[in-house]
């Protein structure tokens, strides 16, 4: 059996990320995670005619990239697990679909990359494929006209809103190869303590992440001080807060606790509010930033939480509640 | 994970979520808001030396501010001073100008028809609906009061 305790699951063939691959936009680029990404685009229409074409170009160019610098080609990959913001998952779909690869598509908001390599590292562990990309993408532009307002609309923003990151990052997790391994892996459940602020989704997602951690750590027994690193996705400052306060209340005491969002901006001098979000936030600071440091061993054992926070336009009008995700992934270096 | 109930996750929320400072944004409203007002009675006061009526006047000042303000949109120039002035800016006629030019530009990508014709109003549109209908409300009472008081 490779489950262990409720939720998580052991990787016994310990697959390996063999090639990784980040794309940002400009603002990003001029954060302080700059020098770590792969490419900067210098506009972030990247030469399409909309934000929706500027998207799945990016995820294409990152899921390309990915497999060029794991010294591979397209036919070497079997499957390709994205997913996106955007209504049924546009630019994975259209900016994959010249690829040729099986695709499967999925949703989890923003915790994407966490599902994706997830899903990814199950099929390579199973022996139901060699070579396995995991990709995500996000647009300020594409997300903003899905989920708020017209770019040039004068609207102000609350402090605790956050804002979408334009980036894709992919990664290729393999059978066989060198590169940093996949050992464990914790889906997460559905969590809901009735945050309605659409203008506060770190808020929404944190219980989410703290939940996932605990569980994690419920179901193998390791001391969360054996980590150089807890990385959840794009929490923000009030998120990241909030799950401290979580899991201090549940006994868990770390100061490992780091969050892509507050890592891709600095929230004073780029106005990032409370900090960066989308499923490119954590995708492209995993794949660039994190990435480096696994490779040069100043991390050498680490859990990616990457949250989701489960909400569209509808449902927020509606009055529904914002549902939150989370989904884990260990990654070591030995 | 220990259960926490939704009260006790608001409370939670509510120790670790910043103030607004509810003072500042007044003031800068005031001053931006203020600002773009002084303008149009500049520029009335000027038509209104050019001989024009008082009532041609206001409808040219009217006119000339909702130009400024959708051109200052195009220039993605009018956000920017509304992050600074919040209300202020959302509150005079340029606002509305900005609201309505704003999402024509965005959902062009969809087409002149289902793109910028149908999403022009997104944001305008419910101001107009409930606009005429507390003006028609207003008459209404204007006529009931007229009728009482004889």
């Amino acid at each position: 059996m490779k489950k262990i305790g409720k939720q998580t699951i052991s990787l016994n063939n310990s697959p390996v990320i063999t090639g990784w691959f980040s794309i940002v936009g400009p603002k990003e680029g001029e954060g302080p995670l700059n020098k770590y990404f792969d490419v900067v685009l210098e506009d972030s229409v990247f030469g399409e005619a909309s934000w929706e074409k500027a998207e799945s170009k990016l995820i294409q160019t990152s899921v390309e990239g990915a497999i060029s610098k794991a010294g591979l080609s397209i036919n070497d990959i079997d499957y390709i697990f994205a997913g996106d913001l955007l209504n049924q998952c546009t630019s994975s779909c259209f900016g994959l679909r010249a690829l040729n690869i099986s695709f499967f598509g999925i949703y989890g908001a923003c915790s994407t990359m966490a599902e994706s390599m997830l899903l990814s590292s199950v099929f390579v562990d199973g022996e139901y494929g060699e070579n396995i990309v995991a990709a995500t993408s996000s647009h300020f532009c594409s997300a903003e006209r899905q989920f708020r307002f017209p770019l040039e609309y004068g609207g102000t923003r609350p402090e605790t809103s956050q804002r979408t990151v334009t980036g894709s990052g992919a990664v290729v997790i393999s059978k066989k190869g060198n590169g940093p391994k996949i050992k464990r892996v914790t889906p997460g459940k559905i969590v809901d303590l009735g945050i309605k602020d659409a203008n506060n989704m770190g808020a929404a997602m944190a219980p989410a992440a703290a939940d996932t951690l605990i569980a994690f750590l419920d179901d193998t027994g390791e001391d969360i001080n054996s980590y150089d690193m807890i990385l959840t996705g794009d929490l923000g400052k009030i998120g990241s807060d909030l799950l401290k306060e979580i899991i201090l209340r549940n006994g868990y005491k770390t100061d490992k606790l780091y969050d892509c969002g507050l890592l891709i901006f600095d929230l004073e001098s780029q106005d990032a509010h409370s900090g960066g979000s989308g499923c490119g936030c954590s995708a492209s600071v995993l794949s660039g930033y994190i990435m480096q440091n696994l490779i040069s061993k100043r991390i050498r054992k680490m859990l990616f939480i990457a949250t989701g926070a489960l909400m569209s336009p509808t449902t927020t009008q509606q009055g529904e509640n914002i549902p939150g995700i989370a989904h884990l992934i260990e990654i070591t270096c030995d | 994970m220990k259960k926490i109930t939704t009260a006790q996750y608001k409370e939670m929320l509510d120790n670790i979520t910043p103030g607004s400072s509810f003072l500042l944004k007044s003031l800068r409203a005031f001053l931006i808001g203020g600002a773009i007002c002084m303008i149009a009675q500049f520029i009335c006061n000027y038509l209104i030396g050019l001989n024009l009526s008082q009532n041609d006047a206001s409808t040219f000042t009217s006119i000339i501010m909702i130009l400024i303000s959708a051109v200052l949109t195009g220039l993605n120039v009018y956000g920017k001073i509304a992050k600074f002035a919040g209300a202020g800016t959302l509150v005079p006629i340029t606002g509305f100008a900005n609201a309505v030019v704003s999402p024509a530009m965005e959902f062009k990508t969809e087409g002149y028809i289902l793109g910028l014709g149908a999403k022009m109003f997104i944001i305008a549109g419910p101001v107009i609906v409930y606009g005429v209908l507390t003006s028609v409300i207003c008459g209404f009472l204007l006529l009931i009061f007229r009728t009482v008081i004889g």
